[in-house]
């Protein structure tokens, strides 16, 4: 009876062992290689509009590779339970002009601002985000599955400074 | 036939190591005198190690007194040890900021290093984003002689202007903890 009982309970063992497993793997991918994306808002239209689904990675942003014009997903600076996703338009030592006046963004910061300029909480009210907040950098759009592909690249009004 | 068994060690092992470090904690050797005499207290000597517990990390349930790890915000390659003084919304008397009082922003938290003077904080780089602190040092491991326990502890000096009670000057450290979960 109780070698039943013992071969149930290795099957068992086995099923849970195989878990928490394939869990950690799932955990470490989605925090360290890349995640799905759900945005919401119309910050960052027309390049991504509410609903859609974007890929990001996590890799370039922990070795420090972003670069201007990369759309990231940061830590929001107010709430760090909740993300932001813009466009990155200057980074550390760069002049920015903000209104009438011109900051210049500090070492180990990014200047982010949304595509869509009229409607964006973006740099341009909380000023500079520490990088360390990036949390990853999208690569492709995957759904709706009729605009699947590549982001749109800077847009024009952007004007390198 | 080693190798297929070295890598099945290490698919299954690399991610639940990792996972274990990244919802647990991990400990990290402490660099620097900033956080003296709580940590490092014999300059040069020997560095301490301490426990970073990343437990409740996700929540960003930080408390006043806690001495936490972050990102530093001039340099995000590198992380910090510090003491949280101030939560969103308190009222700071700065040490050498460029402003005398600060009112901390929503979504931030002023951390100073327990050595006055020696350490690259708050009073340097203003109120730092939450989304920063990674970590809440619980335990100093090493060495042997200084295992203890790291506790929440706000400096009287240091509370927070609009939490000093009326009577004392100095401020009332009990009326910070009220609202403590231990």
């Amino acid at each position: 009876m109780t070698s039943r009982l013992y071969r149930h309970l290795g099957k068992w063992l086995g099923v849970a062992g195989y878990m928490v497993q394939y869990g950690c793997i799932a955990h470490c991918t989605l925090e360290f290689v890349g995640d799905f994306v759900v945005c919401k808002g119309p910050s960052m239209e027309p390049t991504i509009f509410s609903e859609d689904i974007i890929l990001t990675e996590h890799i370039t942003p922990r070795f420090n590779r972003i670069n201007r014009g990369d759309v990231i997903i940061a830590r929001s600076p107010s709430n760090p339970r909740h993300h932001i996703c813009k466009r990155v338009v200057a980074l550390g030592g760069d002049k920015v002009k903000n209104g009438f006046h011109t900051h210049i963004v500090p070492k180990g910061h990014v200047w982010l601002e949304g595509d869509n300029n009229h409607n964006s909480t973006d740099s341009r009210s909380f000023g500079s985000v520490p990088a360390g907040l990036i949390r990853g950098r999208a690569v492709c759009r995957v759904w709706p599955l009729s605009e699947l592909g590549a982001l749109a690249p800077t847009p024009s009004w952007h004007v390198p400074r | 036939m080693v190798s297929v068994l070295m890598f099945r060690a290490l698919v299954v092992g690399v991610p639940l190591g990792v996972t274990f470090v990244d919802c647990f904690g991990y400990v990290a050797r402490v660099e620097g005198v900033s956080m003296q005499p709580a940590l490092n207290p014999d300059t040069g000597i020997t560095s301490d190690f301490v426990f970073l517990s990343r437990w409740r990390s996700r929540s960003f349930a930080y408390q006043r007194g806690d001495m936490v790890s972050l990102v530093s915000p001039k340099d995000p390659n590198q992380k910090i040890i510090k003491r949280i003084i101030a939560l969103e919304g308190d009222l700071v008397a700065t040490l050498g900021y460029k402003r005398r009082l600060v009112r901390v922003p929503e979504g931030h938290c002023w951390v100073e290093g327990d050595h006055t003077g020696h350490s690259l904080d708050s009073n340097f780089f203003g109120p730092v984003a939450l989304g920063l602190v990674t970590a809440r040092a619980e335990q100093i491991v090493w060495p042997p002689q200084r295992w203890q326990h790291l506790e929440r502890r706000l400096p009287e000096e240091r509370v927070p202007l609009n939490l000093r009670t009326a009577s004392t000057k100095s401020g009332s450290i009990a009326d910070v903890f009220d609202d403590s979960e231990e």
